[in-house]
C-alpha cells in the first residue's frame, strides 16, 4: 500500500479544491438542494468537461482517463468536503464501475463513453425497500424471458434515481446468485418516484419494475464477484467522500470557536474545548489514513482490499457522525438553526451512515474476510 | 561524503576488525576509537561527524555481518545526546566512554511525586553550602535506578526566580550515602521503576551541567532525545541467538535492561492476540464478540496507516501534518478498546490471574496494563494539550504559575 500521494495527485487535488470553492460554496449547495432535480447542470459540465472527473478510473479503451481507486477517491473527498451536488457518486462511482466490473467488452463500449464524458447520468439500483446493501438483502430476482430477462419487483435509496438516464440493477439470477442487469431509466416497465431525502444534497428514489425487459451485464456466474468488487470501490470512495465532509466540520467547527468569546475569552481556550478539538482531529486523522489505505490496496490488488474497504466504511461512518456531533455542540445554539450551514453536513453524515451499509454490517463484512485469514 | 563512500568505508572497517570473539567492552573500545561507533558524533568524541541521516546506512552494515554496535540503550543515550549539547570537556571525558562501552548505568532523576505533567514543578532542591550541591528531595519513575552509576538530576537552585528559571541541572554520583533507591511496585505486580530519596547527598560543583538556572533548557535537550529515540530504541531489544562471546555478553546486558519490560506489549493491549484468542475459546461467532474485536482491529489498523503516512511523509521531504501527532493518543485508545474486547472474550476467565487465567497471566497482566499505556510519557490530558496547542493552534492554557516567584506557587506538599 501506498502511504502518500504523488506530486500529480496532490495537484489534482489541490484543482478540484480550487474549482468546488467557486462552484460549490454552501450558498449554492443550498440554493441546489431545493430544487427537484438537486444539481447545476452547468457545474457537471465543467467536472465532466474541464475537469474530466467523470472519466477518472474508466479505462482508456472505452473513452475514460484510465486511473485508479485513489484518483476516484481523492475526488470524492474533496467533493464530500465542498458537499457538492452532482451526480458524480451514482453515476461515476456506482454506475461505471458496476460496468466496468461486470460487462463484456461489447457493452463497455457501447456504454461508457456517455458516462465517461458526463453526457449520460446512470445510477446502481441494488437496496429493496426496508433491505440493504448486502447481497444476502438483495431479494429480487430475474425471469428469463427469451433471449433476455425481465425484473419485477420494486428497488429503493436510488442515489440519483430521477436523474438517471441509464439504471444498472443488482438483481439474483435465475438460478440464483447476484447478477448485474442494466436499462434505461425510461424503458419498458420502469416507474420511478421521487423519495423525501433527509439529506437534500443527495436525491433518493424508488422504482419499480414491472416486468421490465433488462440486458445482463457480462456472464451471471461472475455477477457476484463483480457486485462484491464494485462494492469495495463505491465503500471506499464513500468513505473518503464522508472523510472530505467530516474535516470541513472539523475546520469549520474550530474556526468558530476560535471567534467566539464567553465569560470574557475565546471558548477556545477552554480546556474541554480543546480537548474535543483534538478528539475531532483525532477521528478525522485514524479513518482519512484508512479511507486511503482502502484505495491504494484496491489499486495493488491487496488480497486485504475488500476488508480494508469495509473497514474504511466502518471507520467513517463513526467519524464523520460524531464530527457532526461535536460540530453542532461546538457551535452552540446557532449551531443548531438552519442559517448556519453546520446542519448540511450533519445531514449528509447522517445519511451516509446507513448509506451502502452502516458500520455494524461492514465491521461484520470485514471479520468475514480477516477471521479466515488470520 | 557520499552514501556509497560510507558504506565502502565501513564495510572496510568492518572486514578488517569485526570479531564476535572478542569480549563486548574489547570491541566496542575499538570501535569507539574508529568513530564508527556513533557515526554521527564528532570526530573529536568517538564519532566521524557524520550527518545523521547516513547513521542508517552504517547500520544496515553492521546488521548485514552481525557486528555488535556501542552500548545504545536505556538512558544512556539520553545522558550522552545531553552530555555532548551541554557538558563540559571534562564531562566528556569522564563520562562518554563508560557510557559507550557499557560499563556505566545512568538513569533520569527528573518526576518527583509533586511534579508528574508539571515536571518544571520540581521541587528537590541543591543548596550550595561549603563549596558542594547539597540535595534534598525524592523522585520518582526512575527507571534503572536500581543500577544506574549515575543520573541525570533536575533541581530547584533558585527560589525566588519564576518557575522555569530556577532550575539546574546536575550529574549525581548514584553511589553514595544520600542516595536511597526503592522499588516502586505497579498496580499490575511488576516494579519497573523506582523512587529515589535523596537525603543530603552531595554533588562537587564541576558536576553541574550548563549555567545556574539553565536546568530546564537542558532538561529539555534530554526530554527531546528521549521523544526522538522511542522508535529507534525498540530495534535493540532483541537479542541475537549466536554463540560467541560477544553474543552471550550482549545478551546478558539486553537482559538486564530489559527485564523491567516484560509487560509492556501487554500494556498496549496485544491487539494480535484477539481472534486466536476468540476461536480458542469458541466465541468467534458470536456476533458481539465479532463486532467488539473489529472495533479494536479498525482503530489500530488505522492507527498503524496514520503512523506510515507520518513516516512517508518525512521519508519524502514534505512537512509533516498532525498524522505525526497523534500516533500516542492513539495508542491509549486502541489499549482501552483492546482491554474491553479480551475482557469480552475471556468471560470468567477475566476473574483469574496467573496460571489459572489460561493464558499463564498475560491476559490478565493486559486487564490490569493498558491504564500504563494513557499515563507514561505524557497523559492523554496533556496529549490533548500538545495536540490543541501546537497543531490546532488554539489559545495555551491560562497560568497562574509562572509569573510570580516559585516560592510562591501553590504546589503539592509531599
Amino acid at each position: 500500500m501506498q502511504f502518500s500521494f504523488s506530486e500529480e495527485q496532490e495537484e489534482f487535488r489541490s484543482m478540484l479544491r480550487r474549482f468546488l470553492e467557486a462552484k460549490s460554496p454552501p450558498s449554492a449547495v443550498r440554493a441546489q438542494m431545493v430544487t427537484d432535480q438537486g444539481y447545476d447542470p452547468d457545474v457537471w459540465a465543467s467536472l465532466a468537461g474541464e475537469l474530466g472527473v467523470t472519466a477518472l478510473h474508466i479505462p482508456e479503451e472505452y473513452g475514460g482517463a484510465g486511473f485508479g481507486v485513489s484518483e476516484l477517491a481523492i475526488a470524492a473527498e474533496e467533493m464530500g468536503r465542498a458537499l457538492l451536488c452532482a451526480p458524480f457518486f451514482a453515476s461515476t462511482v456506482m454506475a461505471a464501475t458496476a460496468i466496468i466490473n461486470a460487462g463484456s467488452d461489447d457493452q463497455k463500449r457501447t456504454l461508457l463513453p456517455d458516462l465517461a464524458s458526463g453526457d449520460v447520468i446512470a445510477t446502481l439500483a441494488a437496496a429493496e425497500p426496508g433491505g440493504g446493501w448486502a447481497p444476502d438483502q438483495i431479494k429480487m430476482t430475474a425471469t428469463k424471458a427469451g433471449d433476455g430477462y425481465t425484473l419485477t419487483g420494486a428497488k429503493s435509496y436510488v442515489l440519483d434515481g430521477m436523474n438517471a438516464g441509464r439504471i444498472v440493477i443488482a438483481a439474483n439470477a435465475p438460478g440464483g446468485g447476484i447478477a448485474l442487469f442494466t436499462a434505461a431509466a425510461d424503458g419498458q416497465g420502469v416507474s420511478r418516484t421521487a423519495l423525501k431525502s433527509m439529506d437534500p444534497t443527495r436525491k433518493l428514489a424508488r422504482i419499480d419494475f414491472d416486468a421490465a425487459p433488462v440486458e445482463l451485464l457480462g456472464d451471471a456466474a461472475a455477477g457476484a464477484e463483480a457486485y462484491a468488487k464494485t462494492m469495495d470501490v463505491m465503500l471506499t470512495c464513500l468513505a473518503n467522500e464522508m472523510n472530505g465532509g467530516a474535516e470541513r466540520l472539523r475546520e469549520d467547527a474550530l474556526e468558530y470557536v476560535s471567534m467566539r468569546m464567553q465569560f470574557g475569552r475565546s471558548i477556545a481556550s477552554f480546556q474541554t474545548t480543546k480537548h474535543k478539538a483534538a478528539d475531532m482531529l483525532l477521528d478525522v486523522e485514524l479513518s482519512k489514513a484508512a479511507g486511503y489505505s482502502a484505495a491504494s490496496a484496491l489499486d495493488d490488488d491487496d488480497p486485504d482490499a475488500r476488508a480494508v474497504a469495509s473497514l474504511a466504511k466502518a471507520a467513517a461512518s463513526e467519524a464523520y457522525f460524531q464530527t457532526a456531533v461535536h460540530a453542532v455542540q461546538m457551535h452552540g445554539g446557532i449551531g443548531f438553526t438552519f442559517d448556519n450551514d453546520t446542519h448540511l453536513w450533519f445531514k449528509r453524515a447522517k445519511q451516509s451512515e446507513a448509506f451502502l451499509g452502516d458500520a455494524n454490517l461492514h465491521r461484520e463484512r470485514m471479520m468475514q474476510h480477516w477471521g479466515t485469514e488470520a | 561524503m557520499t552514501v556509497e563512500q560510507v558504506r565502502a568505508d565501513v564495510q572496510a572497517y568492518l572486514k578488517a576488525n569485526w570479531d564476535p570473539n572478542l569480549g563486548l567492552v574489547e570491541w566496542r573500545l575499538k570501535l569507539m576509537d574508529s568513530g564508527w561507533g556513533m557515526p554521527h558524533w564528532p570526530e573529536k568524541w568517538y564519532g566521524r561527524g557524520l550527518p545523521l541521516g547516513m547513521t542508517s546506512i552504517v547500520d544496515e552494515e553492521f546488521a548485514k555481518v552481525g557486528a555488535v554496535g556501542v552500548a545504545k540503550m536505556g538512558i544512556r543515550v539520553l545522558a550522552a545526546a545531553t552530555i555532548l549539547e551541554h557538558g563540559t570537556d571534562h564531562h566528556k571525558e569522564k563520562f562518554l566512554r563508560g557510557i559507550l562501552t557499557g560499563e556505566e548505568t545512568w538513569c533520569q532523576l527528573f518526576s518527583e511525586p509533586g511534579s508528574g505533567s508539571d515536571l518544571a514543578g520540581a521541587a528537590t532542591r541543591a543548596d550550595l553550602k561549603d563549596g558542594k550541591w547539597i540535595i534534598n528531595g525524592q523522585k520518582v519513575w526512575t527507571t534503572s535506578a536500581h543500577h544506574a552509576h549515575y543520573g541525570l538530576l533536575l533541581a530547584r537552585t533558585d527560589w525566588d526566580a519564576v518557575k522555569h528559571k530556577g532550575l539546574s541541572y546536575f550529574i549525581l554520583d548514584m553511589h553514595q550515602p544520600g542516595v536511597d533507591v526503592h522499588q516502586l511496585k505497579q498496580m499490575n505486580g511488576h516494579a519497573s521503576f523506582n523512587q529515589v530519596f535523596l537525603t543530603e547527598a552531595v554533588i562537587e560543583p564541576e558536576y553541574q551541567v550548563a549555567e545556574l538556572g539553565e536546568g530546564w533548557k537542558v532538561a529539555t535537550t534530554t526530554l527531546m532525545n528521549e521523544r526522538r529515540g522511542a522508535d529507534s530504541a525498540r530495534k535493540y531489544d532483541s537479542a541475537s541467538e549466536r554463540l560467541e562471546r560477544i553474543y552471550e555478553e550482549e545478551r546478558a546486558e539486553i537482559a538486564t535492561v530489559m527485564a523491567p519490560y516484560t509487560w509492556y506489549p501487554q500494556r498496549m493491549g496485544r491487539v494480535d492476540m484477539l481472534i486466536d484468542r476468540a476461536k480458542a475459546l469458541g466465541k468467534f461467532d458470536d456476533p458481539a464478540t465479532r463486532q467488539e474485536i473489529a472495533k479494536v482491529l479498525t482503530l489500530a489498523k488505522s492507527a498503524e496507516w496514520t503512523a506510515r503516512r507520518a513516516r512517508a511523509a518525512s521519508a519524502a521531504g514534505k512537512p509533516q501534518g498532525p498524522e505525526g501527532s497523534i500516533g500516542k493518543l492513539a495508542a491509549s485508545i486502541v489499549a482501552r478498546a483492546a482491554n474491553l474486547a479480551h475482557t469480552t472474550i475471556a468471560g470468567p476467565d477475566a476473574m483469574l490471574t496467573g496460571d489459572d487465567d489460561g493464558t499463564e497471566g498475560v491476559v490478565a497482566e493486559i486487564l490490569v496494563s493498558t491504564p500504563a499505556i494513557s499515563i507514561a510519557g505524557g497523559t492523554d490530558e496533556i496529549q490533548r494539550n500538545i495536540i490543541s496547542e501546537r497543531i490546532l493552534k488554539m489559545p495555551k492554557e491560562m497560568r497562574t504559575d509562572t509569573d510570580r516567584p516559585f516560592r510562591d506557587v501553590p504546589r503539592n506538599q509531599v
